[in-house]
């Protein structure tokens, strides 16, 4: 009886330590190779550096290339939060609270861009943004950014506001406070559990990405760390160890931000995967 | 909010207010979403399929109409046809090696202990982190020179293959990151599908003298039915617009052996300026996209009426 309690145990002990050996041994190769030196690198590819070496992480942080990347980036990313968050809470609220003409109809055409991936018009985009001079800055990058987010960010904010008291508006509303108000004044600051779990699920799709900034933006002073990253790995072909010190510097803001902002991020991906 | 924005039910000053005020949110609250949304989603898929029937380097306007010459050159290009093998191969891969790895394990750490909450953090990392990353991390560890796969060789006393140059492996090696990046989000959504089933229906299962194993089969995943549709749905979508992990790793080679859809569609219509072709991709690409989400919603209106 107790090898058959026993064995299952140690069963799926061994499978989930084999799977977190799995996810988490690149991610230590990367950190580690970033304080070798690449002769240490050849012979000693994944293990613990024999000779700590700071000196690959300490020109990294010294680069202001590399705080120019991700500078950008945080600009980018937190402007395409502040415009998402705004302009789709705007708009589902519209949908959740005044029946009009037409609002089905707009709804299933803002929702239309849920079923499509961002990259069949990135062609037509480019030319887009090109034409309206917008080539080669922070707004090429933000504006398509905000307007694919919108689909999902609508969805799930008019499913949200639909589950607020209504006689909290008509309240309100006895009170000579009209709609905009409310939205400003009421609606908002109730809505901070799915204004997070909105914002901090754009703000990764943003800080990822990759295949916009690489079409729209040309010069280094604007690039996005994701393309200040490939532009690097190709300068320092022959170093993988400065190439690992700079993912790694990118990737540990990224785990701090992960454990901080995990129950948001969890909450927005099933959320969405749910109901879409 | 049940009354209808129409002049002519304002009976008294009261709806009258209301119906300024709602016009006012209307006319101030819609717009942003919807120009922005036709600016840079509707207007653009216009413009693919208009671009995709001329012949253009996307400098000027488009005058050399060629009608469907370009979709008829796609689908006569060898390359093509690899990268839909290619991202047929990764939804393959997705739906028979990802979801039951992340179906076992989301089985196995579901309940709210510690541990499991532990492990779940883990599992579900790489999916937060950037696809670009993730690829130049991996493709350290497929370098044949330094890498842990040439350590690997080493070690079993044969020479090094240059994994990511190789074109019999270089795009398993491709679905290997696919599968390290994305299992942990599928997990996600059979963890939070299968929270969901009552705990009443388990224990009476188990009253009636089921293993764990018949407990899983003919209640657990059954009931979680819907949630694998979801991360079917995810992963076709998933692999039809796979990019960003690829440049890293291989950048459609050796030998345009390893194009996925969007990678073509970006090699083969951007960088070389042919904005015309790589419409042409982009209308195929959205067609399909649009066939499947179709075809999705159809199968869970059907399974709800059923």
């Amino acid at each position: 009886m107790n090898a058959f309690r026993f064995l299952p145990a140690l069963g799926k002990a061994v499978v989930l330590l084999l799977f977190t050996g799995f996810v988490l041994g690149p991610l230590t190769v990367a950190v580690f190779g970033g304080f070798k030196s690449n002769g240490e690198l050849r012979v000693n590819p994944f293990g613990i550096p024999q000779q700590w070496d700071f000196e690959f992480y300490a020109a990294m942080l010294g680069d202001p290339a590399f705080w120019r990347y991700m500078g950008n980036s945080l600009i980018i990313s937190l402007s395409t939060v502040f415009l998402t968050l705004i302009v789709s809470a705007a708009a589902a609220y519209v949908f959740a609270q005044i029946r009009f003409l037409g609002s089905r109809m707009m709804q299933a055409y803002l929702l239309a861009g849920l079923v499509f991936p961002f990259a069949t018009a990135i062609l037509p985009l480019f030319i887009k943004v090109r034409d309206l001079g917008l080539l080669d800055s922070y707004w090429a990058v933000i504006l398509p950014q905000t307007a694919f987010g919108l689909s999902l960010s609508i969805m799930l904010f008019k499913t949200f506001f639909e589950q607020l008291p209504k006689d909290l508006f008509e309240a309100a509303h006895v009170e000579g406070c009209g709609y905009v108000r409310f939205f400003w004044q009421f609606t908002l600051p109730l809505s901070t559990p799915i204004l997070a779990t909105v914002g901090v699920f754009v703000f990764v799709q943003s800080w990822n990405n990759f295949l916009l900034p690489l079409v729209v933006i040309n010069s280094r002073e604007l690039f996005t760390w994701p393309l200040g990253m490939m532009q690097f790995r190709g300068e320092y072909l022959a170093e993988w160890n400065r190439t690992l010190a700079f993912i790694s510097l990118t990737i540990l803001p990224a785990v701090a931000f992960f454990i901080v902002a995990q129950k948001y991020i969890v909450a927005g991906l099933t959320g969405g995967a749910v109901k879409g | 909010m049940t009354e209808l924005a129409a002049p002519g039910l304002a009976p008294s000053m009261r709806s009258g207010r209301r119906f300024t005020s709602q016009t006012s949110a209307l006319l101030l609250m819609l717009p942003p979403a919807l120009v922005l949304f036709t600016l840079f989603v509707a207007l653009p898929l216009f413009d693919a399929a208009y671009y995709s029937l001329f012949k253009w380097d996307g400098y000027g306007t488009p005058t050399d109409f060629i009608g469907l010459d370009n979709f008829k050159q796609a689908l006569g290009h060898a390359v093509f046809w690899q990268a839909v093998r290619n991202t047929l191969i990764v939804l393959a891969v997705s739906v028979f090696v990802q979801l039951p790895v992340a179906l076992g394990l989301a089985l196995l750490i579901y309940e709210k202990t510690p541990a499991n909450t532990l492990f779940r953090l883990i599992f579900f990392l790489p999916f937060i982190l950037a696809e670009v990353a993730s690829g130049l991390i991996w493709s350290f560890v497929f370098d044949g020179n330094t890498g842990v796969a040439a350590a690997l060789f080493h070690a079993l006393g044969m020479e090094p293959v240059f994994i990511l140059a190789d074109r019999h492996w270089a795009f398993a090696a491709i679905t290997l990151v696919i599968v390290w990046k994305y299992f942990g989000f599928h997990m996600m959504i059979y963890i939070a599908a299968l929270q969901g089933v009552p705990k009443e229906m388990l224990e009476a299962a188990r009253l009636e003298g089921g293993g764990r194993w018949a407990i899983v089969r003919h209640v657990q995943v059954p009931m979680i039915a819907s949630a694998i549709g979801v991360s079917v749905f995810f992963s076709i979508v998933g692999s039809l617009q796979l990019f960003d992990v690829v440049i890293p790793l291989t950048n459609g080679g050796p030998s345009n052996s390893t194009h996925t859809i969007v990678t073509y569609l970006y090699t083969f219509g951007l960088t070389r300026t042919r904005i015309g072709f790589g419409s042409a991709v982009g209308v195929m690409l959205f067609v399909t996209a649009v066939a499947v989400a179709v075809l999705y919603q159809r199968q869970i209106s059907k399974g709800g009426r059923s």
